[in-house]
């Protein structure tokens, strides 16, 4: 019978690159930026890392493909570094193997790394991709903007929401994580904004606009774990370890079974019901510190808070005009700023996240520091809502 | 007795405003101003002679399921000088794969020629019937005589011996190789030599002893014929025609310029389609005329089953499914006649197409055809060994099934102007078809606020993708706003 990841992996240390469109900068120079900060944290040799978990998206306009452009960077020991990728969620994925190769007891220090390398395309937005020889054959003339706006029909739809509300509900999403963006210094967006500014911007993809979309950037972050007896062993204090970590991909049935309805995640309440259960959570509205949520777009973030039931479901613009979700709020979310404004290099976000709750749970987290979270989640999703891959991490205070 | 069994027809459902073309062009010939009447068919980006003449098609079948011994396609047009055209239309309607097809092209009077051609063939007992569809979208270039005078458009016909609607009487043809206009291998648009030319020396005497002598054959006095019908687009050449042959003025069928224009080699059917819907009469006599390096002349002979016949769409309708569009600059970037900025993200067409996946997954791509679980019978697409169902997963279980004529609602929809298309934004959602299954697909011919979830769909035959640096089109399915 499995037992779970609870409690049986620490976070040793953990490093992220500033966010943003970084001209100067390669993957190479992101990498050794993100792990340079880890390993210095962490306080150990390089030579202590076992095995190494790497995890990129794009190869083609990235670094290529293999786990040899992590260990060239940074002149790793010969040791195994394994790629992964799992569209957005690929940075979830590199912390998964990593947490799993230490709870195996097969290393004692392993390493997640996740990069992106995304302003070498020539455009803005993210490029596209074929998927395949028979995808682009049938698939619709979909961009990632068009694809999540469909969450935005249905959910009106479902809810009896008129176009409005949900245009200004949605705005307030935006507008609260650039507010938190701003006290970030390594974050790409660092301007408030209001919801006139986010409800009157340029039409992307119906009904999202140019403020309901995340930030298009380079970026690298990087976890060291291990087990809680090293970490102790190291000296560590207020030692953040790993409560849930859970991973559900779709099966075709959103995009071929009538049974979904369009407005919601159906892998994101499998992956956060077995996180809660995995975490011993009940209730996830009271227990909840603090969380980063998938919020490549605005409307993806309102929809989530019902699939990670934070909020009751048809109850998220409530929540979101309450300001339940600001900084100030019962339970904040995007206090970095989020994939909207600390921004979304695809292989690092789901690391990005990780990022901010370890710092909040050791109280590191300067300017944007919580008062006394104990529990942090994060919400890494990829792919698109009829078919996607979700990855739900929940990490707290080790005791 | 072997005559028309069925038709289909089909018409774009842009109409470009005449105006609008002679607004762009009338400063530097002023002599359009006096052309600006009426409206010409548009392909929307997606379409093309094969797309138009598989709609056609399926019109005229009408979910038959005895198949035609064999397919004929005709059109000056077709997208494909080495691919058998007339394939991707067979393809596409799931026809079976042990009939005959034939393309028929190079000439204005293919439509024609493939009408004789699928009768000769019917009465000749080589197949028990034929299907024969005509199509067309006449390149021009911007600001040419053609660009005001020609429209898009398609017919299908069945030639059988049950049911006949049109009976066939007589047929004569002649091959004169008279170029009134030449279109080179290697080129994209026609070179035309002068019309008063063409109109003497050519159709005044080329077509009138071939009528006659069709008239003949058929034993019938030109003043008997009640529908004489013969595209041009010179003004009064037709008429001129009849008067020499004696065919009573009354007889001269509309030439539809006023609606749609003149759609090329598949218009003299067009327009038969449009005398059999809207003025033959049982017994009533028939000229079908076209003309191109010579004529094909047809006698047919209305029936009484004529007037019983509905067409499930047939010119009326599809003319009557219209968005009259007042953009040139649209027409001109539908038809590539300007170098527009794409954008990097258009790139994303240029791959090539893996061909042998393209030919494994032919019925899906072609011919909408997804599976039906014999286990638990859901409807699925597309087709894949273990069921879709969550509560079944059955594998193994699932019989092709077309999606074609399967009425659906939209789900989940949004209208992107991130994604490359020639008409942004690009309108795309979940569909979920009535009786089950669902795609993400992309939607075509709508207008912008007119997608809202729940707006019944149904499917249409399209270009999916083009990719213009190997000369490659994709084809595939996409819904359009159910009002047929």
């Amino acid at each position: 019978m499995a037992t779970g990841i609870k409690d049986k992996v620490a976070i040793l240390g953990m490093g992220c690159s500033r966010f943003g469109e970084r001209w100067e900068s390669g993957a190479e120079e992101l990498m050794v930026e993100a792990f340079t900060e880890a390993v210095g944290d962490a306080g150990i040799d390089i030579s202590e890392i076992d095995a190494a978990w790497f995890s990129t998206h794009y190869e083609e306009i990235n670094v290529g493909k293999g786990g040899l452009p992590l260990s060239v960077a940074l002149r790793l020991p010969n040791i195994a570094v394994t790629r992964v990728e799992n569209f957005c969620a690929s940075g979830s994925e590199a912390f998964r193997g990593a947490v799993y190769a230490v709870a195996s007891g097969a290393c004692d220090i392993a390493l997640a790394l996740g990069v992106e390398k995304l302003k070498d395309t020539g455009y803005g937005g993210l490029p596209g991709g074929l998927g395949g020889t028979l995808t682009p054959q049938w698939s619709a003339n979909a961009s990632a903007p068009g694809s999540f706006a469909q969450l935005a029909s249905a959910y009106r739809a479902k809810h009896g929401v008129e176009r409005d509300e949900l245009k200004r509900a949605i705005a307030h999403v935006s507008v609260k994580s650039h507010a938190n963006g701003v006290k970030n210094s390594k974050a790409h967006l660092r301007r408030e904004i209001t919801e006139e500014d986010a409800i009157n911007a340029p039409m992307i993809a119906e009904p999202l606009g140019l403020f309901d979309c995340c930030g298009v950037s380079d970026g690298a972050a990087a976890a060291i774990v291990t087990t809680p007896e090293i970490a102790k062993r190291l000296g560590k204090e207020n030692i953040v370890s790993v409560k849930a970590l859970q991973l559900s991909l779709s099966n075709g049935a959103e995009s071929g079974h009538n049974s979904w309805d369009g407005s919601y995640f159906h892998t994101t309440r499998i992956a956060a019901k077995k996180a809660y259960d995995e975490a011993g959570i009940g209730k996830p509205r009271e227990q909840v510190s603090m969380f980063e949520c998938h919020d490549c777009f605005s409307i993806t973030e309102m929809v989530t808070m019902e699939d990670l039931q934070l909020s009751p479901e048809g109850g998220a613009i409530n929540d979101v005009m309450d300001g339940f979700y600001d900084a100030d709020g019962q339970i904040p979310c995007q206090i970095d700023g989020g994939l909207k404004c600390f921004g979304h290099p695809i292989g690092a976000s789901g690391i990005r996240m990780l990022y901010e709750m370890y710092l909040q749970l050791q109280g590191r987290a300067g300017e944007r520091q919580l008062p006394k979270p104990s529990i942090g989640m994060t919400h890494n999703l990829g792919g698109s809502p009829m078919s996607n891959v979700a990855a739900v991490c929940i990490v707290g205070a080790y005791e | 007795m072997v005559g028309i069994t069925a038709f289909g027809g089909y018409v774009p459902k842009l109409r470009l405003a005449r105006q609008a073309i002679v607004d762009a062009h009338v400063w530097a010939d002023p002599s359009l101003a006096g052309k600006a009447k009426g409206e010409r068919a548009m392909c929307n980006w997606d379409e093309d002679a094969v797309t138009m003449a598989v709609e056609a098609a399926r019109a005229c079948l009408n979910g038959d399921a005895s198949a035609p011994g064999a397919i004929y396609f005709a059109s000056t047009s077709a997208p494909f000088a080495d691919r058998q055209n007339a394939g991707i239309v067979s393809t596409a309607l799931s026809l079976p794969e042990g009939i005959a097809s034939l393309d028929i092209a190079s000439s204005q009077k293919a439509g024609v020629s493939a009408l004789l051609q699928g009768i000769g063939a019917v009465r000749g007992g080589l197949y028990e019937s034929a299907l024969v569809v005509a199509s067309e979208k006449r390149r021009v270039q911007a600001g040419s005589p053609g660009e005001l005078a020609y429209g898009d458009g398609a017919a299908a016909l069945t030639v059988g011996q049950e049911g006949v609607l049109a009976e066939f009487v007589a047929a004569q043809s002649s091959t004169v190789d008279f170029i009134d206009h030449f279109r080179g291998a290697t080129e994209a648009y026609d070179y035309t030599w002068e019309e008063r030319w063409i109109r003497d020396e050519g159709l005044a005497k080329i077509a009138p002893p071939c009528i006659e002598q069709a008239l003949a054959k058929a034993g019938l006095d030109a003043g008997a014929v009640d529908h004489f019908i013969m595209p041009s687009t010179i003004g009064r050449a037709v008429a001129g025609i009849a008067r020499k042959v004696g065919i009573t003025k009354g007889a001269v069928a509309d030439n539809l310029h006023g609606v749609m224009g003149a759609s090329g080699a598949a218009h003299p059917l067009v327009m038969l389609l449009h005398v059999l819907e809207t003025q033959a009469k049982p017994g009533q006599t028939i000229v079908l005329s076209s003309f191109g390096q010579g004529c094909d002349v047809l006698v047919l002979r209305a029936t009484a089953a004529l007037a019983d016949y509905q067409s499930a769409n047939g010119i009326v309708d599809a003319l009557a499914r219209r968005q009259v569009e007042n953009n040139y600059q649209k027409f001109l970037t539908f038809n590539d006649l300007i170098r527009l900025e794409k954008g990097m993200r258009a790139e994303n067409n240029d791959y090539k197409t893996a061909l042998s996946v393209t030919y494994r997954k032919r019925d899906m791509l072609l011919g909408l055809v997804g599976g039906r679980c014999s286990q638990c019978g859901t409807l699925q697409f597309p087709r894949t060994d273990i069921c879709v169902n969550p509560q079944c997963h059955a594998q193994g279980a699932q019989e092709p099934c077309s999606f074609r004529e399967q009425p659906a609602k939209v789900l989940t929809w949004s209208a992107d102007y991130l994604a490359y298309t020639a008409d942004p934004p690009s309108h795309y959602g979940m569909i979920a078809f009535e009786e089950g299954g669902r795609f993400m697909t992309d939607f075509t011919d709508v207008a912008a606020g007119e997608v809202e979830v729940g707006l019944p769909v149904y499917m249409v035959f399209r270009i999916k993708s083009v990719d213009s640096r190997r000369g490659f089109v994709r084809y595939f399915w996409k819904a359009a706003p159910a009002a047929r």
